[in-house]
C-alpha cells in the first residue's frame, strides 16, 4: 500500500496491509501534528502532495528496502489537506521476520520519504499567519541539485 | 508541442496557479520552460537553486528533452512526514 490520501489515516489498515505468515515483527510509524514548532504555537497543518509521483516514489523506497534487506512488507500512507493537533499526517509499516530489521527499514522508510517523495507542509501559526516549511538542513543537503544527473546508487 | 506544466507548494502561490498547458517548440527542454517562466516572474529564478524538476513522476534534470504529452512538473524541496 502506497497511498496518498485525504482520509483519517488509521493504523489498522496500514497493520493490515502488511501482514503475512512469514513476519515476526510488525513495526508501525505514525507521524502526528504536533502543537508547537521551534516553541511557536501551531495552530494546525496543511499538506500537499504530488499525488502519483509521490505513490511511484513511495514503490522505490519499498524496493530499495527488498534490496537491502530482504523485506517485502512495507506500506506506507501520507495525508493531505488540513490536518488539526494530533491527527496523524503519515504511516508507515514495516512486516519483517525479526525486529532489528524492521526497526531499521521503518527508520529508512521515513528518512527516504522525507528526501525525495513530493510533498509539502505548511504551517497554520495559532496567531494566523502561514508559511511553507522548509526542510531540515540535513535533508536539504541531501537534495540532489537539478542540474546534474540523478545518481544510480 | 503541447505539455502540462505543474506547480505545487510555494510555486503554485507565486504563479498563482496550480498548473497549465504550454506550447513548447520541437526539441524543447526542461530548460526552456524555466526560462519561460522566469520572464513571466523573474524571482522564481532565485529558487531554481534547490528546485527539482520532474517529467512523469521521475526527477528529470534541466536537459532533459520534452515530447508531445509530457506532464513537468516544479518540485520545490519536499517536507512531507513529520519533525521526528
Amino acid at each position: 500500500m502506497f497511498k496518498i490520501t485525504p482520509e483519517v489515516i488509521t493504523g489498522e489498515a496500514v497493520r493490515e496491509a502488511v501482514e503475512g505468515p512469514d513476519a515476526g515483527a510488525v513495526v508501525l510509524f505514525f507521524g502526528t501534528v504536533r502543537n508547537n514548532t521551534g516553541g511557536r504555537p501551531v495552530k494546525c497543518l496543511e499538506y500537499e502532495a504530488y499525488p502519483p509521483m509521490a505513490e511511484k516514489k513511495m514503490a522505490e523506497i519499498a524496493q530499495e528496502i527488498a534490496d537491502k534487506w530482504g523485506i517485502h512488507r512495507v506500506a506506507m500512507v501520507h495525508r493531505v489537506g488540513r490536518l488539526e493537533i494530533g491527527e496523524v499526517s503519515v504511516a508507515v509499516a514495516v512486516a519483517s521476520p525479526h525486529r532489528k530489521d524492521g526497526f531499521e527499514a521503518c527508520k529508512y522508510a521515513m528518512d527516504r520519504l522525507k528526501q525525495i517523495v513530493p510533498i509539502w507542509k505548511r504551517e497554520v501559526w495559532a496567531d494566523g499567519e502561514t508559511e511553507w516549511v522548509k526542510p531540515d538542513a540535513v535533508y536539504f543537503d541531501a537534495l540532489k541539485p537539478h542540474k546534474t544527473d540523478p545518481q544510480t546508487d | 508541442m503541447n505539455v502540462t506544466v505543474k506547480y505545487f507548494a510555494v510555486c503554485h502561490e507565486m504563479l498563482d496557479r496550480s498548473e497549465e498547458e504550454m506550447e513548447l517548440p520541437e526539441g524543447a527542454t526542461v530548460q526552456t520552460i524555466l526560462k519561460r517562466l522566469e520572464e513571466e516572474w523573474p524571482e522564481i529564478a532565485e529558487f531554481y537553486e534547490v528546485m527539482q524538476m520532474s517529467v512523469n513522476w521521475e526527477y528529470a534534470t534541466e536537459n532533459t528533452e520534452l515530447v508531445e504529452g509530457d506532464e513537468v512538473a516544479l518540485i520545490p524541496p519536499v517536507t512531507g512526514g513529520c519533525d521526528v
